[in-house]
């Protein structure tokens, strides 16, 4: 399984906001055990596609010239849940950012329903620090992978 | 901006119930942010960004919570201790903080209980009047 958590943006304005889609299905194994016989996607996995969501947008303000790694989660609140054929909009605002991270303020919505909020602090790494060499990349809000998701749509919309 | 002591006080203290999780009535004056409200290094950058916004000013980095005061190659601590010269870099560092306290007791642990809530409105309250 790959550690994608959103499946395309709908809307990224540089160092202010972003948003992204991500469509829940049955095919996802971990519903089919979270629970048996009420699928609900976890409230772990709505806070990393956030923070998805949220660490591309404060990213993508510095070029990803710093690596950015999630840090904190002061507020989490979770209102109510998604299943299986909702669409989930993640928005990320970005609150505040310097030079060694940034927070931003997010919400997941199911049609106008309020399914998740959250606040989620980031710091920047930078790649050749030395303490951060050796370090498991997969860790990091993005890496390579993750940023495929930049890419989706960009061949057209098939009409 | 013009404050009252006590109205920064409270803002402060605001601050620091929502980036820590702590009640109000632990975040007195003397209380500190490691030792007492369990603050770690994460929470630092997050209280930082509250104050921007709750006083709307700029705090540059390090300015508040200075980096590197007990690296080994700073030349400011020897065998456990911060030297003179360390305390003299405190206090033009610092000028927020109670230098004079740590310079009693100079062990490089007590350094961390510089950061109080009360060094934090000493420094917003400089801030609002530059």
């Amino acid at each position: 399984m790959r550690w994608i958590w959103i499946d395309k943006f709908l809307e990224l304005e540089s160092g202010s906001h972003a948003r992204a889609v991500k469509n829940i299905t049955l095919a996802e194994e971990h519903l089919h055990d979270h629970f048996p016989g009420f699928p609900v996607m976890p409230g772990s996995l709505m806070l990393e596609g956030m923070a998805q969501t949220g660490g591309i947008l404060l990213g993508e303000k510095n070029n990803f010239e710093h690596i950015v790694v999630l840090a904190k989660v002061p507020k989490v609140v979770y209102h109510s849940w998604a299943c299986p054929g909702d669409t989930l909009i993640y928005t990320a605002k970005l609150l505040s950012d310097n030079e060694k991270g940034g927070t931003v303020a997010c919400e997941g919505h199911v049609g106008d329903r309020l399914v998740v909020e959250a606040e989620i602090v980031f710091f920047h790494l930078d790649a050749n620090d030395p303490d951060v060499k050796g370090v498991d990349q997969k860790n990091f809000v993005f890496s390579m992978n993750l940023m495929s998701v930049m890419e989706v749509g960009k061949a057209g919309t098939g009409d | 901006m013009s404050l009252s002591d006590e109205e920064i006080l409270a803002k402060v203290q605001d601050t620091l119930v929502e980036a820590l999780s702590v009640d109000d009535d632990e975040a007195t004056p003397d209380a500190t942010l490691v030792g007492d409200l369990g603050a770690e290094s994460i929470d630092f950058l997050d209280i930082v960004f509250r104050l921007e916004k709750n006083f709307d000013i700029k705090i540059p980095r390090g300015e508040l919570f200075p980096e590197d005061l007990t690296s080994a190659d700073s030349g400011y601590v020897q065998d456990g201790q911060v030297t003179e010269d360390g305390i003299a870099a405190l206090r033009q560092k610092m000028p927020h903080a109670d230098v004079d306290k740590l310079a009693a007791d100079p062990q490089v642990e007590n350094i961390q209980n510089l950061f109080t809530v009360q060094m934090i409105c000493n420094f917003v309250k400089a801030k609002l009047n530059s």
